[in-house]
């Protein structure tokens, strides 16, 4: 009998310790309520389960067979063993036959101190291979600015196909062929750019060893950092502060703002920029175009265009509706635009010799900067992407220490942001930003509570109605390319009433980020999360339009939002290119 | 049999059945058969994609899991070699090799004149006359270098008299 029924109490034991769960659990869930560790490979847990690699059997009393623990449900009166001489034995034979097939090359390895495959070969003390070396060396694929793919290190968890289709419904891969063949590709074997891969990253997240990393751009950044010639500006993306500080061992969601401006800085970085400040911009222009359309009876609803992954998406895969995404750059670019024009005119140093570098969340931002439209300055906007893994590698490689720096502050005039932009790194974070704004430019009163936390979340489709001045505007939040194919789907059916739709490609938005710290899980995102909201209430300053950097870049440069100069050095295009 | 087929045609097919994603096998292996190469190469994938609604991942999953289906262009004739144990056991006969040595080609490959193709086949069933290869419908069990030898130029014949 299967008590699936979440309501009833399930007591059962393990290694003889008694624990009481609800119907549906899992026994490598039940085992964790006691403390108990039943290690896992192929499953991930904010994915489907597979249950191909079995590493994580244990033995059930009066059952012949042993029983994977990530997908068998906890039975009443179970009496489960994780920790017996067979169970030890099968899972360092599994072990050792995944190694045989493996390249083993862990010091020049990727994920070198990081592999949960390394993990486990420590954990079963494995120290020979008995089985024949069957690994074969491989290709590596790094055809694309954003992914490389190397499966000689591919053990065919499947993690990264779920991910692809299960969390994100792009199924740019899959599995194929079968037995020795066995394999995870693109359809024909195709490199991702020609498929229907969006950079997103989320296959990297899930991956749990070396075989998926983002293509690695430090060397470039060390090399304009030894150069005297070139004037090297840095950018920090909002959701990342939140999540470096996991490499180098604190908690999730650690609030590492100012250390890591140091870190910056120690690095060689000339200035130390932040990209919040352009998002307090996006949210100026962005805001003026909704209004805009709302009362000139544009493309409605118009949909939110700084998450890259997201926009490769629809580029792919509803072409048609690219006219409801909103012109505005994403912050990344208006501040590549800016660095090079407005910086270098005020700095009196030449664009050409300014070196523009970001630091993001994002594997699909590495491709988005070197997009041909993407250089409004006359030279490429933003010279090189990295993402938080990179940069936590860099100040490893500095020798710095990370956790022992003083804090410091983001040099002028791209230093000073408002928690409105902060916010961006979460799901509903721009349409929040957005409302705190735009309700204050609608109605001419002062919003009294800034906070809307009925966007704010990490799963499923949020929805909410804002009264401005009469006008009821009505707007959605979602992340993942998913639930984004449902909003999608509801526009091309004539059903959806929304005036405004904000879409971030990662699960949880940019704290999600298939550029941030390896390992991440729902429970992890949520504490980056927590992290960027509490940066926001701590803020005197909390809406965009208040930062007296923005007023002041209008002013003396861009003068006025929408106007000209925005529209060429802030606004941008799109390409339908279906597959 | 020389006859390219367009798009018109791989419509035709995926029509006949329905344009059913439960005929996915169906339609491939007819549009194999139609294709005059013995294949279904990624144009006729995306037009089953497009037609069926299903992602073109995973119509290729299927034509790579199936040993019947072939991603790549086969020869005419697909010489199959059982690759279980007893065929690669019992007579101490590398068949593999010999099959390699007459055609000039490796195991996977097609021969210049798309006659032939080499391939690997789970156990046929007929352990008792190992080792054994499959041409079509026909088994060929107890194979010697010199039966092998006289397999191929009797299809070699048979290609000349079509001609
Ligand atoms: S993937 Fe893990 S186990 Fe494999 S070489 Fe890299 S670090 Fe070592
Ligand atoms: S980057 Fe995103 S879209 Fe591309 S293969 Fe990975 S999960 Fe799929
Ligand atoms: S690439 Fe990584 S996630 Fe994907 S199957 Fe291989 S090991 Fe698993
Ligand atoms: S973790 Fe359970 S089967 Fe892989």
């Amino acid at each position: 009998m299967h008590h699936v029924d979440p309501n009833v109490d399930v007591n059962l034991k393990i290694n003889n310790i008694p624990v009481t769960v609800k119907g549906g659990t899992t026994i490598v869930e039940a085992a964790s309520k006691v403390g108990i560790k039943i290690p896992t490979l192929c499953h991930h847990p904010d994915l489907p389960v597979r249950a191909t690699c079995r590493i994580c059997v244990v033995e059930v009393k009066g059952q012949k067979r042993f029983k994977t623990a990530c997908n068998t449900m906890v039975e009443e009166g179970n009496e489960i063993y994780t920790n017996t001489k067979a169970v030890r034995e099968a899972r360092k034979t599994i072990l050792e036959l995944i190694l045989a097939d493996h390249p083993m090359d862990c010091l020049k390895c990727i994920r070198n101190t990081n592999c949960e495959l390394q993990d486990l070969a420590n954990e079963y003390n494995i120290k020979e291979i008995p089985f024949t070396p069957t690994a074969e060396v491989l290709p590596i694929e790094a055809n694309n600015p954003s992914i490389v793919r190397d499966m000689s290190k591919c053990i065919k968890c499947g993690r990264c196909v779920e991910a692809c289709q299960a969390v994100q419904d792009v199924y740019a891969i899959n599995t194929a062929n079968r037995s020795h063949e066995f394999t995870i590709t693109t359809a024909y074997g195709k490199d991702l750019s020609e498929s229907t891969c969006t950079y997103c990253g989320q296959c990297i997240a899930v991956c749990p060893v070396g075989a998926l990393y983002e293509k690695d751009d430090t060397g470039r950044v060390w090399e304009a950092l030894d150069n005297k010639e070139l004037h090297v500006v840095v950018q920090t993306a909002p959701a990342i502060r939140v999540a470096l500080g996991e490499a180098f061992g604190m908690d999730p969601g650690s609030v590492t703002t100012g250390k890591m401006v140091a870190a910056l800085r120690r690095l060689g970085f000339d200035k130390v920029f932040d990209t919040n400040f352009t998002a307090d911009l996006t949210i100026i222009e962005e805001g003026n175009e909704l209004l805009q359309r709302i009362t000139e009876g544009g493309t409605l609803p118009m949909m939110t265009s700084c998450s890259p992954g997201w926009i490769n998406y629809i580029e792919k895969f509803y072409p048609e509706l690219l006219p409801n995404v909103s012109s505005c750059k994403s912050p990344q670019q208006m501040f590549g635009a800016l660095a090079k024009t407005f910086y270098a005119e005020k700095s009196g140093i030449s664009a050409a010799n300014i070196f523009s570098v970001s630091i993001m969340p994002c594997t699909a931002k590495k491709y988005e900067c070197t997009r041909p439209e993407m250089n409004s300055s006359g030279y490429q906007d933003v010279d090189v992407v990295l993402t938080t893994r990179e940069l936590a590698r860099m100040i490893e490689e500095a020798g710095i220490n990370f956790n022992n720096l003083a804090e410091e502050e983001y040099d002028a005039p791209f230093g000073l942001s408002s928690g409105a932009a902060v916010i961006f790194g979460a799901s509903g974070g721009v349409m929040e930003a957005a409302l705190r704004t735009v309700y204050e430019v609608v109605t001419g009163e002062v919003l009294q509570d800034v906070e809307f936390t009925a966007v704010r979340g990490y799963t499923g489709i949020r929805e909410a109605e804002v009264d401005l001045a009469g006008t009821k505007v009505r707007i959605a939040v979602t992340s993942s390319l998913k639930n984004a194919k449902t909003l999608m789907e509801q526009i091309k059916k004539g059903e959806s009433n929304y005036h405004f739709i904000e879409i971030m490609a990662c699960p949880g938005g940019c704290i999600g980020g298939g550029g941030q710290p390896f390992r991440a899980t729902a429970a992890i995102k949520a504490n980056r999360a927590a992290g960027v909201y509490e940066i926001d209430s701590s803020q005197e300053l909390r809406q965009s339009h208040k930062n007296p950097s923005i007023t002041e870049i209008y002013e003396q440069f861009l003068e006025k939002p929408l106007g000209h100069k925005s529209h060429e050095l802030l606004h941008t295009h799109y390409t339908p290119r279906k597959i | 049999m020389c006859k390219q087929l367009t798009e018109k045609d791989v419509c035709e097919i995926i029509a006949s059945h329905q344009a059913s994603k439960e005929k996915l096998l169906s339609i491939l292996l007819d549009i194999q058969d139609a294709s005059g190469q013995n294949c279904i190469v990624e144009e006729w994938a995306r037009v089953v994609s497009a037609e069926l609604d299903l992602p073109l991942t995973k119509i290729y999953d299927v034509i790579t899991f199936y040993e019947m289906l072939s991603e790549k262009p086969r020869g005419k004739n697909i010489i199959e070699i059982c690759k279980s144990t007893p065929c690669h056991f019992i007579k101490g006969v590398n068949i593999v090799n010999i099959f390699e040595e007459e055609l000039c080609i490796k195991m996977g490959e097609t021969t210049p004149d798309n006659l032939f193709t080499l391939q690997y086949t789970s156990c046929v069933g007929a352990c008792d006359i190992a080792p054994v290869a499959k041409i079509g419908d026909e088994v060929y069990g107890n194979l010697s270098k010199d039966k092998i030898v006289d397999i191929i130029k009797s299809y070699r014949e048979a290609a000349i008299c079509q001609k």
